[in-house]
């Protein structure tokens, strides 16, 4: 961050091309890192909201909300109740009557959040802190080059997705609100403002997500031509670290998958702002709700990948260190992921059993989608073969390495549940679904970010994150988000739908047998309370190490891939001379040898074995 | 940028610029696979062709196949164009990316009198599903030709300038190899939407 001492590489530069309008893969890397946790916690923040819906539909927030006496009897008591006072004295129709009156949540603004929980979560968290974050952070470090290929458009592809980001918030406060058809959009909901009432939300989601996918598009070039073409001598493709195989296989998926949903997004809008009705059924040579779906889906699942494909990456990099084992089964596990990235493009259909589809082609999709499992369960035996015997500590990056592990397949096994078509009539659409994606993405992905961020903070910024609150950090994280997302397979088995904004609706009892879900909710939205306040914890540790952590030498968790290689805090231009590689990346307790690491670029002193 | 990575590329068979080029179009590929899906579920999803209420509008097949042989045409040109710098033929260079531009901006303009007499014969993007596709491929398709035809011009402009020559010719290289998708994928198009 500082003067480091090393001028062959370092420029004078400003403040403005150092830090905001940088080309350095690392400072970019950085960016998308905090851009990507500020949309957490506001991602976050909604779930927090219409959790607090779910446990209590008809009471006030706490806090802006009125107190229980103001309802009662008009007595104004809090501060809270004299802002409404005013609020309702006022002619202005401010926002927060509009959605919330007096803190209770609208039906309406609920729909807004449960979408925009999830669009922000997906497309402005998780794969900009996986792929944009470490990608870029990562990539040029680990296969041992100055930069990426195409710097400017690295810097593009960052600023395109804060654009994107911009809009996405901006839509709150638009007329009519937000998006409110759901993380997918399913047409004609999205299709037509007469649904949902949504008008320039919905617009501005969908032309935010088309920037979105620009950014994604040019990242994932720049991706794919500096793994293939600037490996540093003697890195060949077996011999990359599989967080690197993890992000060149995503790359090239969202290369891919995303222009699908950009032409199904560009479908929308025309079908939105210029009268065309591609997805909407109308009497006269009308378009068909369904292509919306298989559109959607054919990006969407692939999708999936991209969201947990990068997390099993870091894992395959934490637990080998932290096991001081060589990874078990390299080579499979490369086959695996692309075994799952190929899979991953014939499976979309089992998104839509119950959309109406023929049964022969379902059972075609559950097929596809159940053999996933196999390389799934090769990845998770070779996890565990990995620590099997191996001389574990237990630092806190590796205790998020073995929650991924473990949270990951409790969210593929719930998966296998939903995959059988006779088994999803019953719990499509519940929270089941809700249980599975969140074990899967947050359980899997953000336990892998959280191990990741730890990890790589002294290679990032020259120090370590503060210990002791990053294990209170990890255990009230794992604690809070069992009890938080666990007993929603109950609920789900028991017939809870999703995106329901009041389960204790006399209507809902009726279609649940009247049984009652709200002790779960409550439940369930404290855990929740639990979680969010966990992530302060994360985020406090993360700036105040920052300035105030302790300093970290150059390769303090003795691994052998080339980041470490670099100085620390490494250089604009990375490495004094680019490192020649001799071995794989996972030489830890080699027999015979003195010291239990070998790093990457350590001359051979033996005859040459074979290269992985 | 100051430091290079040549120390690393120069073993690489293709270079930076040529491999990103070819990886866009692999998003390309994917953009159109889309609106081709989409294309084909209404196509195969109807039994009459165009649809009822819009018999009497016919695409213009035969000045289309012409325009079509227009595009080959300039693909073959641009082909020229850089087999010339490849020896050195900077002249050459610049007559056939002339050439190349002129036909891409004839293809486009023979291409937006046919939407304007469409379009009066009642065939708009608002006509149901056969009108929006049409307009919305055909166009999509327009508009890479139209972004091809920019960065050709570009490529032209550095040719004037000298800038290109036998061992320096990246930027002939990946105008070329965009805007041969570009014409590929026409004639694809043609025949699933005038023809079929």
């Amino acid at each position: 961050m500082h003067d480091n001492g090393h001028t062959e590489h370092h420029h004078e530069e400003s403040f403005i091309s150092k830090y905001i309008f940088s080309l350095d893969h690392k400072t970019i890397g950085k960016q998308f890192l905090i851009y990507g946790l500020i949309m957490f916690f506001l991602g976050g923040g909604l779930a927090l909201l219409f959790r607090w819906k779910l446990a209590y539909p008809e009471k006030p927030l706490p806090i802006i909300g009125v107190s229980q006496q103001y309802m009662d009897d008009g007595e104004v008591v809090t501060g809270a109740d004299r802002m409404w006072e005013r609020i309702y004295e006022s002619e202005k129709e401010e926002w927060i009557e509009v959605n919330m009156p007096a803190g209770v949540m609208t039906d309406a603004f609920y729909n807004m959040l449960f979408t925009m929980h999830a669009t922000i979560m997906v497309f402005f968290v998780v794969v900009p802190i996986l792929v944009g974050a470490f990608g870029n952070f990562l990539i040029p470090l680990m296969i041992g080059t100055r930069d990426m290929a195409f710097p400017v458009l690295n810097m593009l592809s960052f600023w395109l997705a804060v654009l994107a980001a911009v809009l996405m918030t901006v839509g709150f406060f638009v007329p009519g609100g937000h998006a409110a058809a759901g993380w997918t959009g399913y047409a004609p909901l999205s299709a037509d403002p007469q649904w949902t009432g949504v008008g320039w939300g919905q617009n501005l989601w969908a032309i935010s997500l088309l920037i979105q996918g620009f950014s994604s598009l040019v990242g994932s070039i720049n991706y794919i031509t500096t793994v293939i073409n600037m490996r540093a001598p003697g890195m060949t493709f077996f011999r990359m670290p599989l967080v690197i195989w993890s992000l060149f296989i995503v790359a090239i998926l969202l290369l891919l998958a995303f222009p699908v949903l950009s032409s199904a997004l560009a479908l929308l809008i025309f079908d939105r702002l210029a009268g065309t009705t591609f997805f909407t059924a109308t009497a006269e040579g009308g378009g068909d709700p369904l292509l919306w779906q298989h559109l959607f889906w054919f990006f969407g699942h692939p999708e999936v990948y991209i969201l947990i494909l990068p997390g099993m990456g870091i894992a395959s990099e934490l637990i080998p260190v932290f096991s001081r084992k060589p990874i078990f089964g390299y080579r499979s596990m490369v086959y695996a992921m692309i075994a799952i990235a190929f899979l991953g493009w014939i499976v979309w259909g089992h998104h839509m059993f119950q959309s109406g589809m023929r049964d022969d082609l379902g059972s075609i999709f559950m097929t596809t989608t159940i053999l996933i499992a196999v390389p799934s369960a090769i990845k998770t035996f070779n996890w565990l073969g990995t620590m099997f015997r191996g001389s574990i500590r237990f630092t806190t990056p590796m205790l998020h390495g073995i929650a991924f592990v473990s949270m990951f397949v409790i969210g593929g096994l719930s998966g296998i549940y939903m995959a059988n078509t006779p088994v999803d009539i019953y719990i499509h659409d519940t929270y089941f679904i809700v249980a599975h994606i969140h074990y899967v993405v947050f359980g899997g992905s953000l336990f892998a970010i959280f191990g990741g961020i730890i990890f790589w903070f002294p290679k990032m910024y020259g120090r370590y994150m503060n210990d002791v609150l990053s294990k209170i950090h990890f255990w009230l994280t794992f604690i809070a988000f069992n009890c938080t997302f666990f007993p929603m397979h109950i609920l789900g088995v028991g017939g809870h739908r999703r995106r329901i904004s009041n389960p204790m609706a006399e209507a809902v009892e009726i279609i649940t047998q009247e049984q009652s879900f709200e002790d779960m909710n409550i439940f369930i939205t404290m855990s929740a309370f639990t979680l969010g306040f966990a992530q302060l914890i994360l985020v406090f540790n993360f700036f105040w190490s920052m300035y105030k952590g302790k300093v970290a030498e150059q390769n303090p968790w003795q691994v052998n891939t080339l980041e470490w290689e670099a100085p620390t805090p490494v250089p604009h231009g990375n490495f004094g001379q680019i490192p020649t590689v001799y071995r794989g990346p996972y030489e830890y307790s080699v027999p015979g040898e003195e010291s239990d690491w070998i790093p990457q670029a350590q001359p051979e002193h033996a005859p040459a074995t074979s290269g992985d | 940028m100051t430091h290079n990575n040549s120390e690393v590329q120069e073993r690489q068979p293709l270079s930076n610029a040529r491999l990103g080029i070819l990886v866009l179009l692999g998003a390309e590929t994917m953009l159109f696979s889309g609106l081709i899906g989409t294309f084909l579920v209404f196509r195969v999803g109807n039994v009459t062709w165009p649809p009822p209420s819009h018999i009497g509008i016919e695409l213009p097949r035969v000045v289309t196949g012409i325009n079509t042989a227009l595009l080959l045409l300039s693909g073959y040109t641009m082909f020229q164009a850089w087999r010339a710098i490849q020896k050195d033929g900077v002249k050459q260079l610049r007559n056939w990316l002339l050439i190349t531009g002129v036909l891409g901006l004839l293809f486009l303009g023979v291409q937006g009198s046919e939407w304007v007499q469409l379009i009066r014969k009642g065939l708009t993007l608002q006509s149901g599903v056969y009108g929006g596709i049409f307009y919305v491929l055909i166009g999509c398709h327009a508009v890479h030709v139209l972004s091809a035809v920019i960065w050709l011009f570009i490529v032209f402009g550095m040719a004037m300038a000298g800038r290109f020559s036998a061992n320096r010719y990246t930027g002939v290289d990946t105008c070329m190899i965009y805007w041969i998708f570009v014409v590929a994928l026409w004639p694809i198009l043609y025949v699933l939407v005038y023809l079929s």
